[in-house]
């Protein structure tokens, strides 16, 4: 392999500065002692902050929601997602190619065209705004995720396999504990993570689909409108950061790895 | 002997395509049987069939004596090593010998011992720890193997098992297949579309083309004997004479082959032996082979293909080069006749030569 030369470097650190430095002033003005608004410098640094966020009765609810519906909305894409990529890799049907796309279509649409239509779709139901809209608002996009990644690995798994696992005496169930999972546990892994940080830092569809409820990016949201205790939002903005990186990087360990051995 | 498959009437199609169209075939217990045919001609969907991935569309299946054209795989006591062996990559190539037994919860210790027993049987014995991914391709083979005969099925089915494996190693497994089924002494059916495999290793085979079998027999039988055009020309290289040469040769116009290592090359001057056919030509074009030499003689505007040993010790078989004439002799017994149309094997008994 070439070593990159000077202006490709020059390049590729110029991009990663562009990409980050607005995070890294996100990150210091989460230790800033000014309160009111954001002076450059800050003044002076305190970890305060932290405290403040973490006694805050709202944000922990908000945090809590989150978490309950990224776990939910991951848990419902990954069966979904799974089953329609076993049924479009396993056998053909009618409209077999256009199921793909249709799949993967809400991760394309503009987030507020998901929001709209699920909330007109909601309001035609007759359903009442709730953690489970929540839920099925991210799903939609979640599913995408998940299908994505099982169905690019199914189509790297010979189905011979499956025939082997079956040839050998194993029914459905014993065949798809014994080989099928395994086969498909990276990209679940990896596919459920995705699925995890997109719906933990969603706010457009969630915008439409909750109702009274805030999830931690909505109170980040309504909190820039407040005057006071502004770096209490950088603070949340700082734990979002760390929740979503962390599922991304195990997400790319995992994928890494099986590709590796495959 | 008993009938260990019988495939009674069968026909399978995919939308319009009709991959196996009625096939009717009896295979003994204990055979080596080959289902020889080019790519496309039905042999691996007959397989298929009996292995239980695909259902017939018409007709019966029969695993001693009985019918199991609707059983799930699962539920069918036969084995397949596949062509791309479908080992399990997540498994150990212990683990993936002993699924069988896994997943009908043979005890662990049973386990083990047969798990010793099937790696033995081929050889693996040090690898049982390994990945797939860490064996070559005639080690993969024989884990395939192994795995598929550890649940000492009535058959085992092998889908083209030794085509993914260079020349060498590929004649030595050849050999080494056929001393296992003697060992083991289960039914083996061997899909192919290598004529040369075929023949070498089956005790039968059955030659497939466009869904059907053309003829089932010996591999002498078959080489012998073709019935037909395709079978003359699938399994070995022949000669087939018709038309105006034909009735020259033999007094009537009726196809018949003759393979040409029969035919004996000569000098013109030299008569014949009693009870021979013989025409005179022009050698277009002499191969030196080592063992044989081959010569395209032109005779009467057809070419005839002669296969000449090369047994004088100081120059070839006559020596006969190009622009030669020579004298083509051959036993007229040689003259096989053949049908007109491959179709015609219809109304032949195949199913009679087992029992």
């Amino acid at each position: 392999m070439r070593t990159a030369g000077l202006g490709l470097k020059a390049a590729a650190l110029g991009a990663i500065l562009y990409l980050h430095v607005p995070i890294a002033i996100l990150f210091l003005y989460a230790f800033t002692t000014e309160d009111a608004s954001f002076k450059f410098p800050p003044p002076s640094l305190t970890t305060r902050w932290f405290e403040v966020a973490w006694n805050n009765a709202d944000i922990r609810a908000a945090l809590g929601l989150s978490l309950r519906v990224a776990f939910v909305a991951m848990v419902v894409a990954l069966i979904l997602g799974t089953l329609t990529a076993g049924a479009v890799w396993r056998t053909r049907f009618f409209g077999r190619e256009a199921l793909s796309l249709f799949i993967v279509l809400p991760i394309a649409l503009p987030g507020i065209i998901t929001g709209i239509a699920l909330r007109s779709a909601i309001n035609l139901a007759d359903l009442s705004f709730s953690f489970w809209t929540i839920v099925i608002g991210h799903a939609t996009f979640c599913v995408a995720v998940a299908y994505n990644n099982v169905i690019a690995r199914l189509r790297r798994t010979s189905p011979s396999l499956i025939e082997a696992s079956m040839d050998l005496g194993a029914r459905g169930w014993q065949t798809f504990r014994h080989v099928l999972l395994p086969q498909l546990s990276s990209a679940l892994v990896t596919g459920g993570m995705l699925a995890f940080a997109l719906s933990f830092d969603e706010i457009i569809v969630t915008t439409f689909t909750a109702g009274n409820q805030q999830t931690l990016p909505i109170w980040i949201f309504s909190s820039l409108v407040r005057p006071r205790n502004r770096p209490v939002t950088n603070v949340v903005a700082l734990a979002v950061v760390v929740l979503t990186f962390v599922p991304i990087v195990v997400a790319q360990r995992f994928s890494r790895r099986a590709e590796e051995s495959s | 002997m008993t009938v260990a498959v019988e495939f009674d009437g069968v026909s399978k199609s995919f939308g319009d395509v009709q991959a196996v169209n009625n096939v009717d075939l009896k295979i003994a217990d204990g055979e080596f049987f080959a289902m020889l045919g080019p790519s496309g001609s039905g042999k691996t969907t007959c397989l298929r069939m009996l292995a239980g991935f695909e259902i017939p569309t018409a007709g019966r299946i029969l695993l001693d004596g009985a019918d199991v054209s609707g059983l799930p795989p699962y539920d069918r006591d036969v084995n397949t090593v596949f062509q791309d062996y479908a080992l399990f990559p997540h498994m150990t190539v212990a683990e993936n010998v002993a699924y069988g037994l896994m997943v009908k919860k043979v005890g662990d210790k049973e386990r083990r011992t047969r798990v010793d027993g099937a790696l033995a049987l081929v050889h693996l014995e040090a690898l049982g720890a390994r990945r797939p991914a860490q064996l070559s391709g005639g080690q993969r083979q024989r884990v395939a193997l192994a795995r598929a005969l550890i649940n000492r099925p009535a058959v085992l089915l092998l889908d083209e098992p030794l085509g993914a494996l260079d020349l060498k190693l590929r004649q030595e497994m050849q050999l080494e297949l056929k001393s296992l089924q003697r060992e083991v002494g289960i039914t083996f059916i061997y899909v192919t579309h290598d004529q040369e495999e075929a023949l070498t290793m089956s005790d039968r085979l059955a030659v497939f083309n466009h869904g059907r079998v053309e003829q089932v027999g010996t591999p002498a039988e078959v080489y012998e004997s073709p019935r037909n055009p395709f079978v003359a020309g699938f399994v070995g290289v022949s000669n087939i004479v018709e038309g105006a040469l034909a009735t020259r040769l033999r007094g009537n116009p009726m196809p018949f082959t003759v393979r040409p290592e029969k035919i004996t090359l000569s000098d013109p001057a030299i008569d014949p032996p009693e009870g021979s056919v013989f025409i005179d030509g022009t050698v277009v074009e002499a191969t030196y082979l080592g063992m044989y030499s081959r010569y395209r003689v032109d005779v009467d505007g057809a070419v005839l293909l002669v296969a000449g040993q090369n047994l004088d010790v100081d120059h070839g078989e006559v020596g006969a080069t190009h622009g030669r004439r020579v004298r083509l002799h051959w036993n007229s017994r040689a003259c096989r006749p053949l049908s007109e149309s491959p179709a015609a094997t219809d109304n032949i008994p195949t199913a009679g030569a087992v029992d």
